[in-house]
């Protein structure tokens, strides 16, 4: 305690030191552990089960930081989103994958998480298509051709999952780059290195292939899972990606499924074009024709191309023998809440609720009341700007993810009057 | 969310959440056998129905108006119910009440409107069915066990082509959350928009031949809870059209040209684009210089 006095009376460093002194007898793994002990936060019902904790209000704050930064960054300039997306998966199976920090492995984690990943792609996407690459050895292979079926991706990454040798980024952006280069010129052309290593064992000089990427329009983005490198920051930012280190198998996941909904594209990146689709009709139920996927004799059930009349199993696909891309209407649908996105609600707090004037403080959309349960005092909830409705926090998370739509602006009639006076 | 995922009770309780077309430019020039009374009536002994065939079954009514839409009667609310006037269930009177009260509201929001050009007027089925996805993820979220939900949309108003993004939106969401869309279309022409969303979610489609038996149709073919639908032989669909209009004619074709940029849909080939207004076979930057040239010369 003398120690600590003498200290007291030297100055404003004296906080510090004190706690110092204190923690002097404590390990490094206690001393986390002073001034939170979230275990202490845990609370049992009457039956004595534990009742989960309430995350709501760190969830959605994290929520709404996520969509500010989104909005803001569309509305900064003129960009558009690039919705014929041909994406290049570049998985690091070097040695550095084998590594045991994430478990079980760097690679099983990356494996699980990237199926995940290219059923979400292809969900939001789908018109787009994805190749898949590995780095092994000092090599990089293509595991599968830019293809738009994500059965077969994922058949193919869960064979080969073994890890030896060194890795090169310049091999693999070589590869990329060759793969890309032939796709035509309305798609954007974006590549995803899942990078493990740290460092590159590279032939030549990577600047220069950086330099080829660029002109070529690559947008590269790096999701690196060990630590921050120069290198790869430096790809990121010519090429105009965007590079993140994971913390975590929870915060890889996140970040890699941030790569699911189109980007930002900047509009001289790729040529507008008008494509050439055909939209086949189902086949008639009992018509038995040879499919041109499995070549074998199926009954019914199939799609049957406008140009050639051969009967494909599954849509979207280019018809084997025209060379016809063949979609449904409903998979363009899915593309469009992107371009007509719907604005963020703003937040309104507990105050302003109880000062507007409506009568029942529920949700518009779930009806589920928005005070605080057991009290009688509104709780935090969120409004849309444009048809002046409440909705509580779930229900607003919900719409922005996932439904796209704001139920009090589609339940509303608007004139054509009344249009052309919001619209100016 | 860390939330734990929450598990069905049991196998056949379900949440039915019935979306009721309201909109009277439909019902006051519908030719058929059916007028909105009898409609009603049906529907009530069917809802009736959903609640004696489990006790844990619950039913959420919306209707969806011409110029707007509300919440009607949640079975799960313990409402003061208007007592059963005679013979009538206190649901039966509740309901009728509440649906009373929005014909009313409805009238009134519209009634500041000038005329309508549009010869067929639909009704604000995303409005609808947006909230009652909200509505489902509210179950979802209620705790560890809930029953399973499906919604039936009981419509007779045409499709209105405004609101295509809308329900394509909302069909989706149900299809990632895995809560089928029947529907039981009593208008005189099949809803192209209803049958996609029947058929992407795993519902139902019906469009009944006879009306004055509708009880019948909704008893046999919508009562039943997901689980038992393995068991039954359910109407399928004839034919669902996927093929897509193009933004010009708004002609149905199966080839067609589409924007890489907006994804609009055309028949023959063009320059611009009239949606977005990119140039085609150009490189924007260069298209943008070209305009801003002619803008300086002209």
């Amino acid at each position: 305690m003398n120690n600590s006095e003498k200290k007291r009376m030297n100055g404003e460093a004296e906080e510090e030191n004190e706690e110092d002194v204190e923690d002097e007898g404590r390990d490094a793994w206690e001393r986390t552990y002073t001034d939170e002990r979230s275990w202490e936060a845990l609370e049992e019902d009457e039956s004595g089960l534990l009742q989960p904790i309430d995350n709501k209000a760190i969830y959605h704050s994290q929520y709404r930081r996520r969509l500010q930064s989104l909005s803001a960054a569309s509305a900064a300039s003129r960009i558009q989103k690039g919705l014929i997306r041909f994406l290049c998966v570049v998985v690091d199976l070097s040695k550095a994958a084998g590594e045991m920090d994430f478990k079980p492995s760097r690679m099983a984690v990356i494996a699980k998480h990237v199926e995940a990943f290219i059923r979400e792609f292809f969900d939001q996407n789908p018109l787009s298509q994805i190749g898949l690459m590995i780095i092994k050895d000092g090599v990089a292979q293509s595991l599968t051709e830019l293809g738009g079926s994500p059965e077969a991706h994922i058949k193919a990454l869960m064979v080969k999952l073994g890890c030896s040798g060194d890795s090169s980024l310049q091999n693999a952006l070589e590869l990329v780059h060759d793969t890309l280069h032939k796709i035509p010129s309305y798609g954007h052309r974006e590549v995803l290195i899942l990078y493990s290593a740290l460092s590159t064992c590279d032939p030549g000089d990577i600047m220069e292939t950086i330099q080829k990427c660029k002109k070529a329009k690559l947008r590269c983005s790096v999701i690196g899972l060990s630590a921050e490198m120069f290198v790869c920051k430096h790809l990121c930012q010519e090429t105009g990606g965007s590079y993140m280190v994971a913390l975590d198998e929870g915060h890889f996941k996140e970040l890699l499924l941030e790569h699911a909904p189109p980007p930002p594209a900047l509009a001289e990146f790729a040529i507008a074009n008008l494509i050439k689709m055909g939209f086949p009709q189902r086949a008639a139920e009992g018509s038995i024709a040879i499919c041109s996927c499995h070549r074998e004799a199926k009954v019914g059930e199939g799609y049957i191309c406008p140009r050639c009349k051969a009967r494909v199993c599954e849509l979207p696909t280019e018809c084997r023998f025209c060379g016809l891309t063949l979609v449904s209407s409903p998979h363009l649908a899915r593309s469009y809440h992107h371009l007509f996105p719907i604005e963020p609600f703003t937040e309104v707090s507990a105050r302003q609720l109880e000062l507007s004037r409506v009568a029942s403080k529920t949700c518009f959309g779930c009806r589920e009341s928005l005070l605080t349960p057991g009290t009688n005092k509104a709780g935090p909830c969120a409004a849309c700007t444009k048809c002046k409705q409440y909705f509580c926090l779930d229900c607003d998370i919900y719409i922005h993810e996932s439904l796209h739509n704001c139920p009090g602006c589609e339940s509303r009639r608007i004139t054509p009057a009344a249009a052309s006076v919001t619209m100016s | 969310m860390a939330t734990l995922p929450s598990k069905p009770i049991a196998d056949d309780v379900s949440l039915l959440v019935v979306l009721i077309d309201t909109n009277p430019f439909f019902w006051s020039t519908s030719s058929s056998s059916l007028n909105f009374h009898q409609f009603v009536s049906h529907v009530l002994v069917f809802l009736d129905l959903i609640v004696r065939l489990s006790q844990l079954n619950q039913i959420v009514v919306i209707a969806t108006g011409h110029n707007t839409c509300d919440y009607i009667y949640d079975s799960s609310l313990d409402t003061d119910q208007v007592t059963g006037e005679g013979e009538l269930p206190a649901l039966y009177s509740f309901v009728l009440q509440r649906l009373e009260e929005f014909v009313n509201k409805d009238e009134k929001l519209g009634a500041k409107q000038d005329g309508l050009s549009e010869k067929r007027v639909s009704s604000l089925l995303s409005g609808s069915l947006s909230m009652a996805l909200c509505y489902i993820q509210r179950v979802f979220r209620s705790g560890p066990l809930h029953p399973q939900p499906r919604i039936l949309c009981l419509q007779g108003s045409p499709d209105g082509s405004e609101q295509y993004v809308s329900i394509m939106n909302a069909i989706f969401s149900a299809q990632r959350s895995m809560v089928p869309i029947d529907c039981c279309y009593v208008g005189s022409h099949n809803s192209a928009f209803l049958q996609q969303a029947s058929y992407i979610t795993g519902g139902v489609y019906v469009k009944p031949q006879h009306l004055e038996g509708l009880y019948q149709y909704l008893a046999t073919v919508f009562a039943v809870d997901l689980h038992s639908r393995s068991f039954l032989q359910l109407p399928r669909p004839a034919g669902v059209d996927f093929r897509a209009s193009c933004f010009c004619h708004k002609t149905t074709i199966d080839m067609g040209y589409v924007c890489s940029v907006c994804l609009s849909i055309f028949c023959k080939h063009h320059d611009k684009c009239s949606t977005c207004g990119s140039v085609f076979g150009k490189a924007q930057l260069d298209a943008a210089s070209d305009r801003k040239r002619k803008a300086s010369e002209s």
